[in-house]
């Protein structure tokens, strides 16, 4: 009973809330670091340095007018945000936090479940994610939304291409779909997979920033071309869920990339038994620091990069990034078979 | 009895959902009910064990091709009145006709097999690996092996045909 329904309920729990607030408090942190980088200040008026911004950022969101345009397709509408927040939370449900560890005499795994196709499970969701995006542009009614809500989906089509290619060769060199089976892989081959896929890991990488919307690939936003995106006619907390979504789908692509490439929970040099006094601190904390990386490096990207132009992201997409994806693939896997035989 | 209850409810509403597919009018709306109709689907494929296939099928269905099919109920305006000599009515006899030859069909086959004696299926190849992943990939490249390169070679016709009618100047 306990443990296979009240410690699963309290994982879910803890991982949906600690995201949301993960979620909030990562919009500071772009917003501060970016202002750091323009040599300003960012929010400086709610609390200590700006921290309770998020707080007041969301009682704003919440008591906003919510207004659907009157010509807007009102059921999707309303849905469209939904569609788009949903998959982005249930995402976290094969991320793998940490081994199993035990906590007040209990064997508790710090992942809520390990599905033998989680890695999939992950590209799928994400997968039905995309529809938020094309409902919310043409349940606007509304030229803009619906020419941002094209070009997203067309840009988020184009680059799952590339990057689900690259997660097949980490798959190929893991042998296995779990993803916690993949930090386990890693660990008894003694070397984090960015070393064995180097080039995977940079596709990813570009990849990623494409599929979250992010600068230099945030064409669905951009200001000056088309307002604000597809979520030009939501207000109040329907915006905040397309925010939040977009927020969470970086954190997840984050933790994928730690634990598909940057082993994981597991301390740097795991094979290095001179560094075992690491092993102190605890392996969720070497999760977070490494995914919390990756969300930095998003955001350093964002303030450094600019804008790419749309046709120049699609030939990236379709003519660089693709054949690349597809040449390291096939070289994986000959490699792979040499290495089965010799 | 949970599995059964679960089928139950996934296979209700999986009709529910075919039955809005086709009676909506805003296409839109049809395409999304396709979608949640898909994701049941998958439901039930996780019901009976099939975790690789219940996921591809939400990955390739739902996530790929009906997001095409949006695009290009989105991108062709079809919010245009009927036409007026075209009777919505026309082919209603021919329609009940075939759905009852169908039905009746269906009956014979459920009536043949429930006095036919059972028999437990014959088994398959014994199968080396483990997983669903993995069984599916085996028997993909071992018993199935050349109507999954027929398919294959099906799409890459497919695709080059697109290109080729795409662009008439290569």
């Amino acid at each position: 009973m306990v443990d296979t329904l009240v410690i699963p309920l309290l994982k879910i729990l803890i991982v949906l809330n600690a995201t949301l607030v993960a979620v909030t408090y990562m919009v500071l942190l772009e917003r501060k670091v970016i202002a750091w980088a323009q040599s300003r200040l960012g929010p400086m008026r709610v609390g200590p340095y700006g921290v309770l911004q998020p707080v007041a950022d969301a009682i704003k969101l919440m008591i906003k007018e919510d207004i659907t345009p009157v010509k807007a397709d009102r059921w999707v509408f309303t849905v469209a945000p939904i569609i788009s927040m949903v998959p982005a939370l249930i995402v976290y449900a094969v991320i793998p936090f940490g081994p199993t560890v035990s906590l007040f005499g209990r064997q508790v795994s710090l992942y809520i479940t390990d599905i033998n196709v989680g890695l999939l499970y992950i590209v799928s969701v994400a997968s039905v994610g995309v529809y938020g995006i094309i409902l919310a542009g043409y349940a606007s009614n509304s030229k803009f939304p619906l020419l941002a809500s094209l070009r997203a989906s067309a840009q988020l089509i184009s680059y799952e291409v590339a990057v689900t290619l690259t997660l097949v060769s980490v798959i190929l060199v893991a042998g296995s779909l779990s993803m916690v089976s993949i930090v386990r892989a890693q660990e008894a081959s003694g070397v984090w997979f960015i070393f064995v896929q180097p080039l995977a890991f940079g596709i990813f990488v570009i990849g990623s920033l494409a599929e979250t919307n992010r600068a230099p690939f945030d064409m669905p936003e951009a200001e000056q071309e088309l307002t604000g995106g597809f979520h030009t006619e939501y207000s109040g907390m329907r915006f905040a869920l397309f925010f939040l979504a977009e927020y969470a789908n970086m954190i997840v692509v984050s933790s994928v990339a730690t634990t598909l490439f940057i082993g994981g929970w597991l301390r740097p040099f795991p094979n290095v038994a001179a560094l075992s006094f690491l092993d102190i601190i605890p392996s969720w904390t070497w999760f977070l620091i490494k995914s919390f990386l990756f969300l930095y490096f998003f955001v350093w990207v964002r303030a450094t990069l600019p804008r790419y132009r749309y046709d120049q992201l699609m030939r990236l997409g379709w003519k660089m990034l693709i054949p690349l994806a597809i040449a390291n693939l096939v070289i994986t896997g000959i490699i792979k078979v040499l290495l089965l035989r010799g | 009895m949970g599995e059964a209850i679960a089928f139950y409810v996934i296979a209700a509403c999986i009709l529910g959902f075919a039955v809005l597919v086709i009676s909506t009018r805003d296409t839109v709306h049809s395409v999304l009910f396709l979608v949640a109709d898909f994701l049941f689907v998958a439901a039930l494929y996780v019901l009976l064990g099939a975790q690789f296939l219940a996921v591809i099928q939400v990955l390739v269905y739902a996530g790929g091709i009906v997001v095409l099919y949006l695009f290009v109920v989105m991108l062709v305006n079809l919010k245009r009145p009927p036409e007026a000599h075209s009777d919505p009515h026309r082919l209603t006899k021919v329609g009940l006709g075939m759905s009852a030859a169908v039905l009746l069909e269906l009956g014979a086959i459920a009536v043949y097999s429930s006095r036919l004696p059972a028999t437990p299926p014959a088994p398959g190849p014994a199968i080396p690996v483990v997983g669903n992943t993995e069984q599916v990939g085996w028997l993909l490249y071992t018993s199935y092996l050349i109507p999954f390169e027929i398919a294959s070679m099906l799409l890459l016709v497919a695709m080059i045909g697109a290109i080729v009618l795409a662009k008439r100047e290569l």
